[in-house]
């Protein structure tokens, strides 16, 4: 028997198709068949590394800009339009809005990365005419591109929770920003001293280490990926989502919908 | 056992940015309703309703106070499958169809899916939005969603049934239409809560009415009780064009409208008023004691609380 959390969860996934949020695809598919085009005419040799880096940068940024822009309304608009009230005086614990919603989310994007990759794949075969089995480590990419929706989604609920659409928006792009650049910002906690070491320590770990999950360039050249990684990435997305989450819930259990 | 007991719920809000102060939305509320009534909960607006409201279905959360809902704590999960609440001025998912909105609230609400087709084409027809039900609720004027509104509220088919305000929007027909609807739902021994600010709609409708103003309770009691305050007045009508002398020297208030002739008169002198109808030969149609109205009675007690700074009634 489904629960709760499932019917929540679909319901959000069927909000941002009938939203049209799925059109994105669209651009997608015409950014990656002209660069793919492009890159065959003017690059020889390196067609296949311009195409990898393009196409699974593009998924990466095409499934933030959508985890942010969609999860930071989950909360607040609903509460914002009402829609809410008639969910909440059911038997619908606020938790579990929370989850589903999260789930909704994260099964739009799986959705949508699932659709980009069939993207990458065809691009690639387009300009290298085969595959070969090192074209295999961009599954292992795109793992790490949706562990990072994960964290993202989950930091756009938080926002949400407690803060206007465009605040959300504010903080969540500014950490997935800071987040990209989290080993330059441990590296220089390194070399500071005293008060600020501890600050810019605190500051380096708190925020989501997304630079671990960006293994592009070294798919591109085909380098494999450590099997520890593939943990240590699955674990630490799998804790920050679920401290994230519990944030969220624990605002969102207090708050008054007004 | 009551359907609700309010047990002092109270609330104040945190307002301002910098320096936060309080701000009072409702004082300590106590009442009950009996299990199958219709309760109708007045004031005007801006008076507290639907923050009450709001705090019975838990979506903000009391300073002071609790409540029962069907005998069990109102923060009891389990007790919201028994319930229905249409919020004022309704909004849904306006990318969901009226079939799609009442199948999804029906899930949430644990309805068993064989269950769950009957009810909802059920409910369509009860809120008469059968015909439309394949359309995205964005397509839908306010009077409709009012109608999905009601109809996800009785989804369930639950015990208990909150409506805030369910006749805005609704046009004469539609209102007939809600009357008759909580009429059914109580003679289905629901018990209905209303909140209204048109007090012909509670005057009609409701057992028991509780008046409130300024977040503070004013009054509670059965609409017969509140209204049988008799003025000491009764209003005879008979049919005439004019008024006879002997009539007139009982220093009765008439009017003539048409081919008849309205009197008021106190009460003591309906005797003598009938014996001179008599003499006269005057076709007597009505006499009616005069009543006060709900509407006067809650004028009339919002005034005194104004003017008494507090006083309950």
């Amino acid at each position: 028997m489904r629960t709760r959390i499932g019917y929540i969860a679909s319901n959000t996934f069927r909000e941002a198709v009938r939203d049209r949020v799925l059109y994105n695809l669209i651009a997608f598919v015409l950014l990656l068949s002209g660069a793919a085009i492009l890159v065959g005419q003017i690059s020889i040799e390196i067609e296949k590394l311009v195409v990898i880096n393009l196409g699974l940068t593009a998924v990466s940024l095409f499934g933030v800009v959508i985890a942010i822009f969609i999860g930071i309304g989950l909360v607040s608009k609903e509460i914002e339009k009402r829609t809410l009230y008639t969910v909440l005086s059911r038997p619908v614990r606020r938790w579990e809005f929370i989850v589903g919603k999260f789930f909704g989310l994260a099964g739009t994007l799986v959705v949508n990365t699932f659709f980009m990759a069939i993207g990458v794949f065809a691009a690639l075969f387009y300009v290298s005419h085969k595959f070969v089995s090192a074209d295999a480590l961009i599954l292992i990419a795109l793992y790490f591109i949706v562990l990072e929706f994960l964290i993202i989604c989950s930091l756009a609920l938080l926002f949400s929770s407690f803060s206007s659409p465009l605040l959300s928006a504010v903080f969540a792009f500014s950490l997935f920003v800071i987040g990209s650049f989290a080993e330059d910002l441990r590296n220089f906690a390194g070399m500071a001293t005293g008060v600020s070491h501890w600050l810019v320590t605190g500051a380096a770990y708190l925020v989501p280490n997304f630079s671990a999950f960006n293994v592009i360039t070294s798919i591109a050249h085909e380098q494999p990926v450590a099997g520890q990684l593939i943990l240590q990435n699955t674990l630490y997305a799998l804790f920050y989502a679920t401290m994230a989450l519990s944030g969220a819930v624990l605002i969102f259990e207090r708050r008054d919908l007004k | 056992m009551p359907a609700i007991e309010i047990l002092g719920l109270e609330k104040t809000y945190s307002v301002g940015f910098w320096r936060k102060r309080p701000k009072r939305a409702l004082h300590p509320l106590r009442f009950t309703v009996e299990d199958g009534e219709i309760f109708g909960f007045l004031g005007p607006n801006g008076a507290g309703k639907t923050t009450t409201l709001k705090l019975l279905m838990g979506l903000v959360f009391p300073t002071g106070g609790s409540a029962r809902l069907l005998g069990r704590d109102w923060t009891d999960p389990s007790v919201k499958a028994q319930i229905g609440f249409l919020p004022e001025q309704p909004y849904f998912y306006d990318y969901l169809t009226a079939h799609e909105l009442l199948e999804y609230y029906g899930q949430l609400s644990g309805v068993p899916a064989k269950e769950r087709k009957h009810r909802v084409e059920k409910v369509l027809d009860q809120v008469g939005l059968r015909d439309v039900q394949g359309v995205q609720l964005r397509k839908f004027s306010k009077g409709m969603l009012q109608r999905v509104g009601i109809g996800q509220a009785i989804l369930h088919d639950p015990k208990l049934v909150f409506f805030d305000e369910p006749m805005s929007g609704l046009d004469p027909m539609g209102r007939r239409e809600v009357r008759d609807l909580m009429e059914q739902l109580k003679r289905e021994g629901k018990t209905v809560f209303f909140s209204t600010h048109i007090l012909s709609d509670a005057e009609a409708l409701c057992d028991r009415v509780a008046i409130i103003h300024k977040g503070e309770l004013r009054g509670v009691g059965a609409v017969e009780d509140l209204t049988s305050s008799v003025q000491g007045k009764v209003e005879v009508i008979w049919q005439g064009t004019q008024v006879p002398a002997s009539i007139k020297a009982l220093g009765a208030e008439c009017h003539v409208t048409g081919d008849r002739v309205r009197a008021l008169i106190n009460e003591a002198q309906q005797d003598a008023m009938i014996d001179a109808l008599r003499r006269e030969r005057q076709r007597l149609i009505a006499i009616t004691p005069v009543r006060t109205s709900l509407e006067a009675y809650f004028v009339e007690k919002l005034r005194r609380a104004e003017t008494t700074a507090g006083g309950t009634i």
